[in-house]
């Protein structure tokens, strides 16, 4: 028998064990689980629902907790101070010394920080672990203001608990419009505009120079780069995450911004492997970033590391990127590769619903018209077509004609098809497409 | 609008529907009581006279006049034993009701008395067939020993009645013959008030038309003052608190209902449960306490149909009223999406038009009260003896009624719900499934995930679908046969044990009491037959499914959390599979609470509607297509 232990209970890890358990019985293969933050497994992409009320605890855990019992993966709660590579052990916080024979590390991401100062004073926090829920709830009562640092998803998400408290938010991004590093500029603004709507100040172009604290070493206001000084009792810094790999600083895995990782997601260390946001890949798979803290690309590792330890070994190929959010109440999906400036081999077409809170973009090569990326605003598309398009290299006029096949909004909602391929016509009239139009409403209603 | 001048609003909104809501209250207790003469003439003497109509014709009037005893009326009996309670004020119902019914008890003791067998007939009995007969039981040579009067008569059919299974029994010694005869006079003497007294089942009635007739005071003096007050300011505080909405962004707002003690199982929830509850204990089992709130609405009642308010009467108009003002809020919160918006505008229609006006008005046209919309097993009683009688009696609109009836079950269900799934009836039509998406809404959250209530909700939905088949095959064999009893079960009790613990008990005090505590479908989910008939189609012949998105799932659990149905919708969705479940009412709150718009309700082809759980991520999603 062989004892996997891995360090981390996140996406990434959980689903390494999981998909363990699935192919090796406890006999073969014993799984143990380790993690300090919380005992059984939850979604961390829910942590701004439970402050917000939308949820408790107990319902961001995907699985109830005698799942594991029944499916023998040993949970434990405690945090990993060293790993003895050596004799293949594990040095526990609680004194305890666990011996492995294949591990696992999923540490996943710690909040990014720059050396501010006053960035350790009450008040100052991220928003990445369940602590950091408990610790939002003491930090925002009876507060006048917050300033949110860094217009990232966990920026904007912190901004809408805020809200939800109709707590005042001050909103500082550094790019000229929201998640603009990201977004090309068209969304950028719409995303800028919608968060505008919700009351919150967002400040675009504007960065933090330090944070002024009390007596009682509590946040009191924060100065911008531009000097001016905001009153305020709670700050989040949410430009970025980091790699939580500081336990392994004294081994030797190799580790960079993360644990290098190679194409089987193994470190340096024979039996030792590295998932999740921890992971730095020494070569970037193709499209994708070589550390990629994205929900999804946790899962994916967590699952293809499992199939190399049970046997069959696997490479990590992600595939078409996908991503997906929600800025308060704007859905954003994107498939493939977008830019936020369009390189020059490539073309974007955009429409944008005159509502401003609607919009597609469909990224392809000018050469050879075949798509590359899809971004997409409160408007719902299928990946698996979306996904298949770029696969294929589907050109642009064959995706604006069947662009019905795409849409995946709820039934009785408005379709934009037709607008969409009119302004392509109008765009390109050269390329003129016709759209196929999909059936009747009774039709659909009735899935002919 | 800011935000000072909406949460302006919002507060006197608040404020004036519990003013309204606690008037409502209030009202309950705020009459006198004073029971005349009048009172019980008119709602005695009718009572009496329908009761006596059958065995009144013919023969008995032509009888009488040689008839040396007359038995009293009802009225007669009534109003003797009610003569210390004659122009007494009573301050509260509740010691009126008291006192209302040791009368009842009383006059029915008289019945007993005038019309119950002795023992001293029943010895002559014994003697008569003993002598003359033999030891052999006939109901005629028994019931010979009865006087040749009214009440001789009656106690001949009764034996007659009863003895049915003793004629011709020949007995080996009087004891034998006494001891058989003994049982049998004891159950007509029990009985003999259900016919000629005030029985069991018309008690509830008499004494809620009596207490009604009996109210003196406010409610009664200013029905329209009370009913603008309790409803008007009620409705208009709701419509100021809800309307505000409006300035808010559409979309989502879930915020703070798991901080919310009302909606989280809080004091607040604790007490509106409790309310709920005993409000449907009471409608149910003692109706006769609400008499000031059904006088309220009395002239709602006049105006429709032409006859007074009964209990029912009040519950479908509250019914109807919480289904439209929730149904505002329910299109107001989901204003971004025409699905929700379509389906509650359906909900209200098919509440207000079908199961409210169109009876109503149908019974004042004098036909048959029928709410077009509601189906068997749900209509529990559509194939009762009586139903169907009155049904049939009521000439072509009542055979179209019965026609359409069993269309709806037989063809209506398996080929809708083929193409639309479930949700045709459960969450656009049916008037539970109508209250539960607007008056329930707040509390879809509630509902119990786990797989151990999945399996307690399956075992529990099937058997009463069984229990009802079951229950109803007695009841269509009575109504052919005759006869009260299949196989050695009594098919009445059957029937009467089903519509107490499943009709009333489950689907009304358990089914709409318990919102607030396990959420808004709980009669659905674990007690509607018609659901889980619905449930069994849709699970294994139909096109409707929840497709979802790829490998879009980020398992948060917002789905899950609202699905009032308590489907674990994340288990599939996470694993890249679509959602079929027999249960699933198809509101379309999981795929509107989905921060990622991963799921979408649809009919389609049902090649792969189930999908394979795939094995989410690399190189790409593979999805059955």
């Amino acid at each position: 028998m062989k004892k996997i232990c891995i360090i981390g209970n996140g996406v990434a890890g959980i689903t390494a064990a999981r998909h363990i358990r699935k192919q090796k019985s406890a006999s073969e293969y014993s799984i143990t689980v380790i993690s300090a933050e919380t005992e059984y497994f939850y979604a961390r992409t829910a942590l701004m629902y439970i402050y917000m009320g939308h949820m408790t605890f107990e319902h961001t855990k995907p699985y109830e907790d005698g799942f594991w019992k029944k499916n023998d993966i040993a949970l434990v709660r405690d945090y990993v101070r060293q790993v003895d590579i050596s004799n293949k052990r594990l040095r526990l916080q609680q004194g305890e010394e666990m011996p492995y024979d294949i591990l696992i590390i999923a540490t996943g991401s710690k909040s990014h920080r720059v050396g501010w100062t006053g960035e350790d004073l009450q008040g100052v926090q991220g928003m990445i672990t369940i602590q950091d829920i408990e610790r939002m709830e003491e930090n925002t009562r009876h507060i006048q203001r917050a300033v949110i640092v860094g217009g990232g998803l966990i920026g904007v998400e912190m901004a809408e608990c805020l809200h939800s408290r109709q707590i005042p938010v001050t909103f500082l991004v550094r790019e000229e419009e929201y998640w603009h590093n990201v977004l090309p500029l068209e969304e950028a603004k719409m995303a800028s505009r919608h968060i505008r709507g919700h009351g919150i100040d967002l400040r675009t172009g504007a960065g933090l120079k330090e944070i002024k604290g009390n007596a009682q070493k509590r946040v009191q206001a924060v100065v911008t780069t531009a000097g001016e000084e905001i009153p305020c009792q709670m700050v989040g810094i949410t430009i970025g995450v980091t790699p939580q790999i500081d336990f392994l600083k004294e081994s030797a895995i190799e580790t960079d911004r993360g644990v290098l990782v190679n194409a089987f997601l193994e470190t340096n260390v024979p039996d030792v492997y590295a998932v999740g946001d921890c992971a730095q890949h020494r070569q970037a798979p193709e499209g994708r970033k070589n550390v990629e803290q994205i929900w999804y690309s946790a899962r994916m590792q967590g699952e293809t590391v499992a199939q190399t330890i049970c046997g069959y070994k696997t490479r990590y190929v992600p595939g078409v990127f996908f991503n997906s959010a929600k800025l308060f109440d704007i859905e954003y999906q994107v498939y493939g590769t977008v830019h936020p400036q369009p390189t020059e081999e490539e073309e974007h077409f955009y429409w944008e619903h005159q509502g401003g809170e609607k919009s597609v973009r469909v990224v392809f090569e000018k050469e050879t018209r075949s798509v590359l990326g899809f971004n997409l605003m409160g408007i719902r598309y299928k990946q698996a077509v979306c996904d298949r398009w770029i696969k294929e290299k589907a050109s642009i006029m064959h995706v604006m004609e069947h662009l019905q096949e795409a849409n995946f909004d709820p039934e009785f909602f408005r379709h934009y098809e037709k607008e969409i391929v009119a302004r392509f016509n109008q765009q390109y009239p050269d390329r003129a497409v016709k759209l196929k139009q999909k059936k009747s409403l009774v039709a659909t209603l009735l899935g002919w | 609008m800011n935000t000072h001048t909406t949460h302006l609003i919002r507060s006197v909104g608040l404020l004036l529907f519990i003013l309204g809501f606690g008037f409502f209250i209030a009202v309950f207790f705020l009459s006198g009581y004073q029971l005349t003469d009048d009172v019980l003439k008119q709602e005695l003497q009718e009572e009496n006279q329908s009761d006596q109509a059958p065995n009144a014709a013919g023969q008995e009037t032509s009888d009488n006049t040689e008839e040396s005893f007359m038995p009293k009326s009802m009225y007669t009996i009534v109003q003797e034993e009610a003569e210390e309670m004659l122009g007494k004020v009573y301050a509260f119902n509740f010691s009126f009701i008291r006192d209302f019914s040791d009368v009842i008890d009383r006059s029915n003791q008289q019945i007993r008395g005038i019309y119950g067998i002795t023992s001293d007939e029943m010895e002559q009995m014994v003697q008569t067939l003993a002598e003359e007969n033999n030891l052999a039981y006939t109901a005629e040579a028994a019931g010979a020993v009865f006087a040749d009067d009214t009440v001789g008569r009656f106690k001949r059919k009764m034996l007659q009645d009863y003895t049915g299974w003793l004629e011709g029994k020949q007995f080996d010694n009087p004891d034998n013959l006494r001891s058989q005869l003994a049982g049998t006079v004891a159950s007509i003497n029990r009985d003999v008030t259900q016919q000629k007294g005030i029985g069991r089942y018309e008690q509830k009635g008499v004494k809620t038309a009596v207490v009604k007739a009996a109210t003196i005071g406010f409610v009664k003096d200013r029905q329209w003052l009370v009913f603008i007050i309790s409803y008007g300011v009620t409705i208009l505080g709701a419509l100021l608190y809800l309307l505000p909405r409006l300035y808010v962004h559409p979309g989502i707002k879930n915020n703070h209902i798991f901080h919310s003690s009302l909606k989280h199982r809080g004091w607040l929830g604790m007490m509106l449960g409790t309310f709920l509850i005993v409000f449907y204990v009471i409608l149910y089992f003692y109706p006769y306490y609400m008499t000031n709130w059904i006088l309220v609405v009395d002239p709602i009642s006049q105006w429709l149909n032409g006859g007074p308010a009964g209990e029912f009467f009040l519950y479908g108009f509250l019914y109807t009223l919480c289904i439209l003002v929730m149904g505002i809020r329910m299109i107001l919160n989901y204003r971004h999406s025409n699905y929700h918006i379509i389906r509650t505008i359906s909900v209200i229609f098919f509440q207000t038009a079908f199961a409210f006006l169109i009876p109503e008005i149908l019974v004042r046209l004098n036909y048959p009260y029928y709410d077009f919309k509601n189906i068997w097993p749900l209509d529990y009683d559509f194939f009762f003896p009586g139903s169907l009688s009155q049904l049939i009696e009521s000439g072509g609109l009542g055979i179209f009624m019965l026609g359409w009836g069993i269309v709806l079950i037989v063809l209506a269900v398996p080929i809708l719900v083929y193409f639309l799934g479930k949700r045709w009836y459960c969450s656009w039509v049916c008037g539970c499934g109508g209250l539960a998406e607007t008056l329930g809404d707040p509390y879809r959250q509630l509902s119990d995930k786990s797989l151990r209530a999945w399996q307690v909700e399956r075992y529990l939905v099937h058997g009463v679908l069984v229990f009802a088949v079951l229950m109803t095959i007695g009841m269509i064999y009575t109504f052919f046969t005759g006869s009260g009893s299949l196989l050695g079960i009594p098919t009445y009790s059957v029937a009467e044990v089903y519509g107490f613990f499943i009709g009333a008990g489950f689907a009304g005090v358990i089914g709409t009491g318990f919102y607030p505590l396990m959420g808004n479908r709980v009669w659905c989910r674990f007690g509607c037959p018609l659901a889980a008939y619905l449930g069994i189609v849709q699970r294994f012949k139909s096109r409707f499914r929840i497709t979802t998105n790829g490998g879009q799932c980020i398992s948060c659990g917002n789905c899950s959390t609202y699905c009032e149905m308590g489907i674990d919708v994340r288990w599939y969705a996470q694993r890249g599979q679509n959602i079929v479940r027999a249960s699933c009412v198809g509101c379309g709150v999981c795929a509107s609470v989905c921060p990622r718009g991963v799921l979408k309700l649809e009919n389609a082809e049902e090649k792969g509607r189930f999908g394979k759980p795939i094995l989410i991520g690399n190189d790409s999603v593979r999805v059955d297509q």
